[in-house]
């Protein structure tokens, strides 16, 4: 086998999808075979109200370079009012991460429906490349969790 | 100040409304005065202390102390006070239970700013006209009060006791304090600028776990950083990864009910000025979700309790400010 040199930086993205709207919006981009990037790892949540905040970070302790939250539209939560919590929540979230000097882009908050197929793969597409030009997550890593 | 408080709180004992008085009592230093209970008119008479120095927030105290019988007087400070409010809108204090006396606030000193001017060796601090007179080991010494006022105090939110059954002194104003200077100042560095300073301050972290323990918004029975199979369970951090996450789950952890009572960066034997972590998410809840102050009334729902249908997207921090 041989070995690329020039191999191109390829970030660990994890997503976090509610069961009712993005995790079946991740389903119908597959059926509809269209592509997203392999870097992209779903986790499925009962609601995107579920996602603690240690979620993320754990996520990011564990070598993610990039942490996309996903979930029903605002107003159309499984739940009714779940995802307008999480809102709240992650807005703080971010800005705190920002306050703490935590490059901004490997962060995000996106609503994609059951219906949505071909919106979750241009949001992965989008999300994966701009995580790609941040490089390595180092700033918010564990030492002791990385891979050689 | 102090004569008064102890003689109303004798009185208060003498006639049965209260059976213990939870205040503070001289410590092994001048300025190491504890928060303490007292039960009988000689305690109070013997130790009994409210000086400068005692700036130690009481209502944390009174969580544990309204579980017992009786009830319990207890001397609060206006910053104070906000904590006990919340605490009683919390259902973790039993308003019945306590007799408060509101007293008049600062400004306390820090002891560690007189410190640092290389006074040691102290053994008594007296404030005359805004001068202090210290008295050393190796002689007398003095700075100006103004210097060794606490930074709390320095940008004092409130003069004004929101709960209180009587007062000794006068009460004040809610005042126009800028305590988010600091904070914008930071909001405008680079990233970069924001990662190094957050790095120097969170690395003198030891995780002794003091700004945890005396906050008043942190009264769960099982912390989620005492859980050992969360991984940050209390122990000194191996790595900056823990740092961050433990100070930034505990300032999430009161986020929309943090009174910013600056106890956290008060008890920090590091100095990490902690009391900015919580004040930058007041500052977010205040400008995104409308003016809230933790501690207020004891009706007004949390921000993080409630939800407006067209409050901002969460991505909308990563537009604003400096990069």
């Amino acid at each position: 086998m041989q070995v690329n040199e020039n191999k191109e930086f390829q970030p660990l993205i994890v997503a976090f999808c509610c069961n009712w709207c993005s995790y079946a919006g991740a389903d119908l981009s597959g059926t509809n075979r269209l592509n997203y990037p392999t870097n992209v790892k779903i986790i499925r949540v009962p609601c995107s109200c579920r996602v603690n905040p240690m979620f993320i970070l754990r996520a990011f302790q564990r070598g993610a370079d990039g942490v996309i939250l996903c979930g029903c539209h605002p107003g159309d939560c499984h739940y009714t009012s779940g995802n307008y919590f999480t809102r709240r929540r992650m807005t703080l979230l971010f800005g705190m991460l920002d306050f703490l000097g935590i490059e901004r882009d490997r962060t995000r908050v996106e609503w994609v429906s059951a219906a949505e197929g071909a919106k979750f793969a241009a949001t992965m597409n989008e999300f994966t490349e701009a995580v790609k030009k941040l490089g390595p997550n180092r700033r918010l890593e564990d030492l002791r969790c990385r891979k050689q | 100040m102090q004569e008064a408080m102890i003689k109303r709180a004798k009185e208060l004992l003498a006639d049965g409304t209260v059976d213990r008085v939870i205040g503070w009592k001289k410590g092994e230093f001048v300025y190491d005065h504890t928060p303490a209970v007292f039960t009988s008119a000689q305690d109070i008479e013997e130790n009994f202390v409210c000086d400068e120095l005692t700036s130690a927030n009481l209502s944390k105290y009174l969580v544990k102390e309204t579980v017992r019988e009786g009830k319990v007087l207890a001397f609060l400070k206006p910053c104070d006070t906000y904590s006990f409010n919340q605490l009683v809108k919390e259902h973790r204090i039993d308003r019945e239970k306590v007799y408060v006396i509101g007293i008049p606030g600062g400004p306390k000193l820090d002891i560690e700013k007189i410190k640092a001017k290389g006074i040691t060796g102290i053994l008594s601090v007296k404030n005359e006209n805004y001068t202090l007179k210290i008295d050393t080991l190796y002689g007398a010494s003095e700075m100006p009060f103004y210097e060794a006022v606490s930074e709390k105090c320095a940008n004092c939110k409130s003069k004004k006791h929101v709960v209180y059954d009587e007062l000794i002194g006068e009460d004040g104003d809610v005042l126009d304090s800028g305590r988010f200077e600091t904070v914008e100042k930071l909001e405008n560095m680079t990233a970069q600028e924001r990662y190094d300073f957050w790095r120097s301050e969170l690395s003198k972290c030891i995780r002794c776990n003091a700004c945890r323990n005396v906050c008043p918004a942190c009264t769960c029975e099982k912390c989620v950083f005492d859980n050992p199979s969360s991984g940050v369970e209390n122990k000194a951090a191996a790595d900056s990864f823990e740092e961050n996450m433990f100070h930034i789950i505990r300032a999430f952890h009161v986020a929309g009910r943090c009174t910013d009572c600056g106890e956290c960066s008060r008890v920090c034997p590091q100095n990490i000025p902690l009391h900015l972590l919580n004040r930058k998410f007041i500052k977010d809840i205040n400008e995104l979700y409308g003016t809230y102050q933790a501690g207020e009334n004891t009706t007004d729902k949390a921000p993080l309790n409630d939800y407006k249908m067209d409050d901002c997207e969460a991505n909308v921090v990563h537009e604003r400010g400096v990069e």
